[in-house]
């Protein structure tokens, strides 16, 4: 169907963003004018999801020039479930955020630079077109830039050269893919090119152009031997800021690698392998990196990059199925990592803290607060009726499936290592009687008013119950998950709908 | 051809003094490597794009279609969008420096690594 919706959730962020604006400085008038275009936005994404579940494919021609030669906004089932989840995942951030925050970074704009992010990444997620999906990608990092060094703590500053630097130079790989891309085919529309790619006689020049955006998108999500700026970056900035980047910022990379990969380029068995080495190394070296952590931000760093191997093993193993877990772990990944960033946040406000050596005690103080945390961190680890353990059964099956053993091994080893650091997590930090030199520690949570503590502690419960409520409901989600992978593995369908007008439903 | 062939070897010279640049320890070069890489970039882009002179894409008044070759214009619109985003990006890297420098009193990229000392 062609309609106009599409663009609101974007245009509702990019209006809250300019309001914001003209409110410079103004801290009260700041928070709830975020709030409000937070539920807003919200409320169209979740109607977007809707309309794209109940129509098929949703489409939107920007000024009317017809598919090939203009810019396009589709919405298919992967699209809209992105939609969703940066929607969730933005909401509880900014509202976490209106208590988390320093008033002097909410005085310099904080907010403003958030809606703008969030503006980028539903961009993204939403485009038809490779080099729009360049600029959306441009406009996320400048602001992830700018919410990084916002501060200008001296960590902070000495991890946004590497952060910078790294993704200044994905982008130009990704650019450089582009304007090869564009030679060979020359059409910038996503459907177009995967009809014209397989008229291309010069399957070398294909194959180096296919791992040229795979090392741009790469680099952006973390995998195995680019992601060193990920650890030494994501621990500097305050926790709301890292809930943001560590749940949906990699995750923007893999949604482009996995539209690339399905729609444009059809892997062939060397670009698979190479998936599945650097699946198997991201998976082996993210689990060894976060076991000698003492702080639970670099843990958690450490742990998005671990998880992001599960996705390309998905993506490497290139089934139905495989594809099919790929997008319930994603599903899951997104929710859950940003509120465990949040929850370090809160850790840090109750001890002063992050390094486990020093915390403990923690559910003697807050028992209740202590399971709902509890919640997210066995999500995360998989434990059976928990949303982590429906993709990793997937993903176990068919790497046994398919006969790849060391894959096989790979994931149990980073399944292990996870369950192990979070079970040390878990003895250390809330156990664990706290520590004898610093009982005398203050407790800033408590000296908080009520209604600032409920702001910090309810978009934490949410995702811990949006977590429980996708493993009890894990059928449902099974059900998107296949529909997804189907579309994705099919794109003919796809190319039908923006091409030829045929939308399905 | 020639014409190929120039901006074939300017293409391949930016790539190469951009990455030289990047691995140099000082910020500055970094940055200056980036900013080679970017221009590369684009011209990549204007190479793949076809290099076509003297056509402009501009039906005259009288017919309805277009039958002649002609210079495809959206190459150079990619370009310029990349150009005004690289300029976005430059003078943000350009504070952001400076900003380094200040803090820590160094323009060494290896004297950056003292906060990843603790585990």
């Amino acid at each position: 169907m062609i309609t106009n919706f599409i663009l609101a959730p974007i245009i509702a962020h990019m209006i809250t963003a300019i309001l914001l604006l003209f409110f410079w400085q103004r801290i009260a008038a700041q928070r709830v004018i975020s709030i409000i275009g937070n539920i807003i936005a919200f409320i169209l994404c979740i109607r977007l999801f809707q309309a794209t579940d109940k129509f098929g494919y949703l489409i939107v021609q920007v000024g009317s020039w017809e598919a090939p030669f203009g810019i396009i906004f589709v919405s298919d089932t992967f699209s809209s479930i992105m939609v969703m989840l940066t929607a969730i995942v933005g909401l509880a951030v900014g509202i976490y955020s209106t208590a988390a925050l320093n008033p002097s970074r909410i005085k310099y704009g904080y907010f403003v630079v958030f809606h703008f992010l969030v503006m980028g990444l539903l961009g993204a997620f939403l485009t038809g077109d490779v080099f729009n999906l360049y600029v959306w990608f441009e406009v996320v990092i400048i602001s992830s830039f700018v919410l990084l060094t916002l501060g200008g703590k001296k960590m902070q500053m000495e991890g946004a050269i590497k952060y910078v630097t790294l993704n200044m130079l994905a982008s130009v790989i990704f650019l450089t893919a582009i304007g090869i891309l564009y030679g060979i085919t020359g059409t910038l529309n996503m459907a177009d090119l995967a009809v014209k790619i397989k008229g291309v006689q010069n399957s070398g020049l294909v194959s180096v152009t296919a791992l040229l955006f795979f090392a741009g998108f790469g680099i952006k999500s973390a995998v195995f031997p680019m992601y060193f700026w990920l650890p030494s970056s994501y621990h500097t900035p305050p926790s709301a800021i890292a809930a943001i980047f560590g749940g949906l910022l990699t995750k923007m990379g893999i949604y482009a690698l996995i539209r690339t990969f399905t729609l444009i380029f059809q892997p062939d068995e060397f670009i698979r392998n190479v998936f599945l080495v650097i699946a198997i190394l991201t998976l082996v070296t993210g689990a060894l990196g976060t076991v000698n952590k003492r702080s639970i931000r670099r843990l958690m760093s450490y742990l998005i990059v671990c998880h992001i191997g599960y996705l390309m093993a998905g993506i490497g193993i290139y089934t139905e199925i495989a594809v099919m877990g790929v997008i319930f772990y994603l599903i899951h990944d997104v929710i859950v990592k940003s509120n465990l960033l949040m929850i370090t946040g809160i850790i840090q406000k109750i001890r002063d803290t992050i390094d486990m050596t020093r915390l403990g005690g923690l559910y003697h103080d807050y028992p209740k607060l202590s399971i709902i945390i509890a919640i997210a961190m066995f999500s995360l680890v998989g434990i059976p009726p928990l949303s982590g353990f429906w993709p990793k059964i997937q993903f176990f099956g068919e790497s046994l499936r398919t006969g790849h053993y060391v894959l096989l091994a790979a994931i149990i080893f980073a399944s292990f290592i996870t369950l192990y650091v979070m079970i040390k997590m878990w003895s250390e930090v809330f156990w664990k009687t706290s520590p004898k030199p610093l009982t005398g520690e203050i407790d800033r949570f408590s000296q908080l008013s009520v209604y600032r503590k409920v702001v910090l502690v309810l978009p934490v419960t949410a995702l811990s119950f949006v977590s429980l409520y996708l493993g009890l409901n894990a059928g449902g989600v099974y059900d998107l998950a296949h529909k997804t992978a189907t579309e994705l593995m099919n794109p003919d369908h796809y190319i039908n709908a923006v091409l030829n007008g045929n939308y399905g439903k | 051809m020639t014409m190929e062939l120039l901006l074939v070897l300017l293409v391949g010279i930016f790539y190469s003094a951009g990455i030289f640049l990047m691995l140099r320890r000082s910020m500055v070069k970094l940055l200056l490597g980036l900013l080679l890489l970017g221009n590369g970039a684009n011209i990549l882009i204007f190479l793949t794009g076809g290099l076509t002179k003297g056509k402009p894409p501009i039906i005259n008044g009288i017919e309805k279609t277009f039958t002649d070759t002609y210079a495809d214009p959206v190459p150079q619109a990619l370009i310029l969008t990349a150009i005004v985003i690289s300029f976005a990006l430059t003078a943000f890297a350009i504070i952001l420096l400076k900003k380094v420098y200040e803090t820590t009193g160094s323009d060494d990229l290896d004297s950056l690594n003292i906060q990843d000392l603790d585990i």
